[in-house]
């Protein structure tokens, strides 16, 4: 143990007030950890998306739809990691495939990961590609003709059939990967909802929220980046696209915002044991997180714009721009949601009569800086994939 | 229906990652790896064969018989010599090779001995600070044996928080014995031999009821006859902290 | 035949949608094995932890917070000597006249003096804490690796070797009871002395405690002080609605202690 370390341990001793048990001193699970469903929940949200194009048949997210398979898969890569890093005995990580406890909801994760990324996204997206792979292939020059190939697994059929049969392919993957999408993020939220030990984790409902923001966060984010990336391409932005994501977003936040309300009264109601300790801890601890940022900023605002978008009729520019605001908002208040969840459980003993502090590390595996590392990671991975895989059809005619 | 070509290229990739993974799994990593029951047993062998630090009270008695027998009649029978010895495994199994530490400051007996409100009222305590201050415990009291050097006349050699609650109260200036008739057996063994309550309302009645001859003027007096007249006045006043004065 | 029991059990085992499936084949995998010798080895007979279940009770009246068996637990088990790292510890109830209750913990060392006005006490007392050795511990339940669990005898302990520090036992851990150890960055916690009571020892804490307050023994065995202790006093253990089903029992437990 460093001298700092334990002198940051002394300084949250002080900072404790009321009654706590003496291990609890320590925040074991870090910013890392409110990253880890922060990201997972993107991934979820972007899948859900792009399968409303597929299972849906709703033809204006057409343009969004490679987008968001990219992003799943850019941020699926990356959500593996905050976990890992946040490890006591990060090099042992392999125990979790070797010797799984089949009644822990985080040993699952590794099979739900690699059920997710190779059993839905992987395939999803090589029948989705395929047929410009092997445009790709023929038309790039070396050495990237020789990656297309690879990635194509050399296949060179491009008969009527065979891409029909790609369609259906990913229709049917599309139908499974909706309940494994849920089945991720879900989990994730079980992860929580599953500790009978900590009232503000301990809930039925924490899984289905989980996911209803993970649907908001995802959407919210395919919506940033389309924008974002037509603006970059100095591409014109399908309007109709673009409304038709955002009310998708708005019915989203909707059901988000009851759910966690239906929650939140649920316990203020039922006032159990522990609601006076979870009083002091949303009124002390989390005014800023939970109320002006989480709900106000978060909620409320972006609802607001959305709604003076869509009932005025103004124009396409300024639509843009309040869409672009509340999409922002959006990104910024799921963040909190998740910090008000993973820290917030934190901040207070299971003694229920005391509160604690959390002090972030700046660098440090378990930093600011990492976090700040591991959410920007995604993006480049993201700019990468875009530039090996087209977000639209490739319309060229074959030369066989 | 003809299966398309692509179905044929991903199944064989299919079949190497799955192949790999089961074989990886099954084949390449050594069972010792994978056992839960053998790493379980392996653990509980490890926890078992920690080294001890406390040698326990047992492993003294085999040498220091005269101690033990000492101590097995007195108040601190059932102390553990490490307690106050420290942890003595190192003496225990060569006594040459180390010594247990002999604490003599007073702060180890007033671990257990020093006021303490939230004590249990009979175990024996002191205030530290007005009790001999300079000397250390050991020259009155034989820690083996710690039979006080007289046997108390205050009850507060026990009964410190009754006492000190009873000094700021109205009823200061009664003594311990006004109210409690204690057998001289309770000195010695206290749970054995218990003292006596007021059993009777004329006893309070004496001081605090209606035209009580010769009881102080302040005494707050009631009319026993139609107060609380099923109970003990000490069943509802708490006589070491009566509510006159707080 | 054998090996392919093996490779059955394993891949049930490797597969999570069989779980429930594992969860027996190891129920029965670990009856048909042999009961592992635990005991010393210069032990006159082997100790068979499969005869025994160890459970501990306090008696709150007796406790005169002395705090002996912290510092001992710690001397004993190599716990760190930070004030945030405790195998056990004990707490201080201060419960005043207007239903207030203060809660200090003693074993942090000197307190800021927090003594309330005497005259406005009602009760107060100390009460020990530790690993209640739960017989549905929540802890073993979410531990991804399987790396802690109970042992035939009771006591729930922490593989270091294979733990990978993710800490979710911490958290789901009612009584604060583990932690992370700073050494080995893995979680660590009582194991009610497994070195000592494998040889016919008491645990550190109850070795020391000089008033008795703590009593250890076998739940297994029809005479024994812990048994004896639950035929003549009025049980309770900590937060019950939790149902983790303790095996630290408290006599004369306060309402107000969780």
């Amino acid at each position: 143990m460093t001298a700092q370390a334990r002198e940051g341990l002394y300084e949250l001793l002080e900072q404790v007030t009321g009654f706590i048990y003496p291990n609890e001193i320590e925040i074991h699970w870090s910013i890392l950890i409110v990253v880890y469903p922060y990201v997972t929940g993107l991934v979820a949200g972007a899948f859900i998306l792009a399968s409303l194009v597929k299972v849906f048949a709703i033809k204006e997210v057409q343009p969004t739809y490679r987008l968001s398979l990219l992003t799943a898969l850019a941020f699926l890569l990356v959500a593996p990691l905050p976990l890992l890093l946040h490890l006591g005995q990060p090099q042992r990580f392999y125990e979790i495939l070797l010797t799984p406890n089949p009644s822990s909801a985080m040993a699952m994760f590794g099979f739900v990961y690699a059920w997710y990324l190779m059993g839905v996204l992987l395939l999803e997206i090589w029948f989705e590609y395929r047929r410009d792979l092997i445009v790709l292939a023929q038309t790039s020059r070396s050495p990237l003709n020789r990656v297309y190939r690879v990635l194509s697994l050399f296949s060179k059929d491009v008969s009527p059939e065979a891409l029909a049969f790609d369609r259906k392919a990913i229709q049917v993957i599309t139908i499974i990967g909706i309940p494994s999408a849920f089945l991720l993020h879900g989990y994730v939220g079980f992860i929580f909802g599953s500790v009978k030990a900590n009232p503000w984790w301990g809930s039925v409902l924490m899984p289905i929220v989980f996911l209803m923001s993970a649907i908001v966060s995802g959407i919210a984010l395919v919506i940033f980046l389309y924008m974002v990336l037509t603006a970059l391409r100095r591409e014109p932005i399908d309007m109709a696209c673009l409304d038709k994501i955002t009310s998708y977003l708005f019915y989203a936040v909707i059901v988000d915002f009851s759910l966690e309300a239906l929650d939140f009264i649920h316990r203020l109601y039922q006032s159990e044991e522990s609601v006076k300790i979870l009083g002091k801890l949303i009124t002390h601890k989390l005014f800023l997180s939970l109320f002006v940022i989480q709900i106000l900023l978060g909620m409320f605002i972006p609802l607001g714009i959305l709604v003076l978008a869509k009932a005025r009729g103004f124009n396409d520019d300024l639509r843009k721009l309040l869409y672009f605001t509340a999409v922002i908002l959006i990104q910024i208040g799921i963040f909190a949601t998740r910090w008000n969840v993973v820290i917030g459980g934190q901040l207070f003993s299971k003694s229920f009569r005391g509160l604690m502090a959390y002090k972030m590390e700046v660098m440090g595996l378990e930093g600011l800086v990492a976090a700040l590392v591991l959410l920007a990671l995604p993006f480049v991975i993201l700019a990468v994939l875009i530039r090996l895989l087209p977000t639209t059809r490739l319309e060229e005619p074959l030369t066989p | 229906m003809r299966i398309p070509e692509q179905v044929h290229r991903l199944a064989i990739v299919l079949a190497i990652v799955i192949g790999g993974t089961l074989l990886t799994r099954f084949v390449i990593i050594p069972r010792s790896l994978v056992s839960t029951e053998l790493h379980w047993a392996q653990t509980t062998q490890r926890e078992a064969t920690r080294p001890l630090k406390f040698a326990g009270s047992t492993a003294c008695q085999d040498c220091h018989e005269d101690v033990a027998a000492k101590k097995a009649k007195s108040f601190h029978r059932v102390l553990a010599c490490e307690g106050c010895h420290t942890p003595s495994i190192k003496h225990a199994e060569d006594p040459s090779a180390a010594k247990p530490t002999v604490l003599r400051e007073r702060k180890l007996c007033a671990t257990c001995h020093a006021y303490d409100p939230s004590r249990p009222t009979g175990f024996p305590q002191i205030n530290v600070t007005a009790h001999n201050p300079l000397k250390a415990c050991v020259t009155c009291h034989n820690p083996h044996d710690p039979v006080p050097p007289k046997v108390p006349k205050e009850c507060a050699a026990c009964h410190a928080q009754i006492e000190r609650a009873k000094a700021v109260s109205s009823h200061a200036l009664l003594t311990c014995t006004t109210c409690h008739k204690a057998p001289e057996r309770h000195k010695t063994a206290p749970r054995t031999a218990l003292p006596s309550k007021p059993d009777s309302r004329d006893f309070c009645g004496a001081c605090h009821g209606q035209g009580a001859a010769g009881a102080p003027k302040e005494a707050p007096k009631v009319d026993l006859s139609t107060h609380g007249a099923r109970n003990l006045c000490w069943e509802c006043h708490y006589p070491h902290l009566p509510e006159g004065r707080s | 035949m054998n090996e392919r029991r093996e490779f059955l059990k394993g891949a049930i085992v490797f597969f999570p949608a069989a779980g429930v499936l594992a969860a027996l084949a190891r129920e029965v995998a670990g009856r048909e094995a042999p009961a592992k010798d635990a005991g010393a080895k210069d032990a006159p007979k082997p100790y068979t932890p499969a005869d025994h279940f160890y459970g501990m009770g306090i008696e709150i009246d007796k406790c005169i917070g002395c705090n002996l068996c912290a510092v001992a637990c710690k001397a004993e088990n190599r716990v760190p000597d930070e004030p945030f790292y405790f195998r056990t510890w004990v707490e201080r109830y201060t419960i005043m006249r207007d239903g207030e209750v203060i809660v200090e913990n003693i074993s942090l060392g000197p307190q800021k003096e927090t003594m309330a006005d005497a005259r406005e006490v009602v009760r107060t007392f100390f009460v020990p804490k530790l690993c209640n050795q739960c017989q549905n511990p929540p802890c073993v339940q979410v531990c991804p690796v399987n790396a802690t669990f109970t042992t035939p005898d009771g006591a729930v302990i922490v593989d270091e070797t294979r733990c990978i520090g993710c800490r979710y036992c911490i958290q789901a851990c009612p009584y604060g009871a583990r932690y992370l150890h700073p050494a080995t960055r893995t979680a660590d916690k009582c194991t009610f002395c497994y070195q000592r009571i494998v040889k016919g020892l008491q645990p550190a804490c109850v070795e020391v405690c000089p008033t008795q307050a703590r009593i250890f023994g076998d739940l297994k065995s029809r005479a024994s002080r812990l048994v004896r202790f639950k035929r003549m006093n009025k049980i309770h253990v900590l937060k019950p609605q939790l149902n983790t089903e303790p095996k630290v029992y408290y006599a004369q437990l306060d309402g107000e202690v969780r």
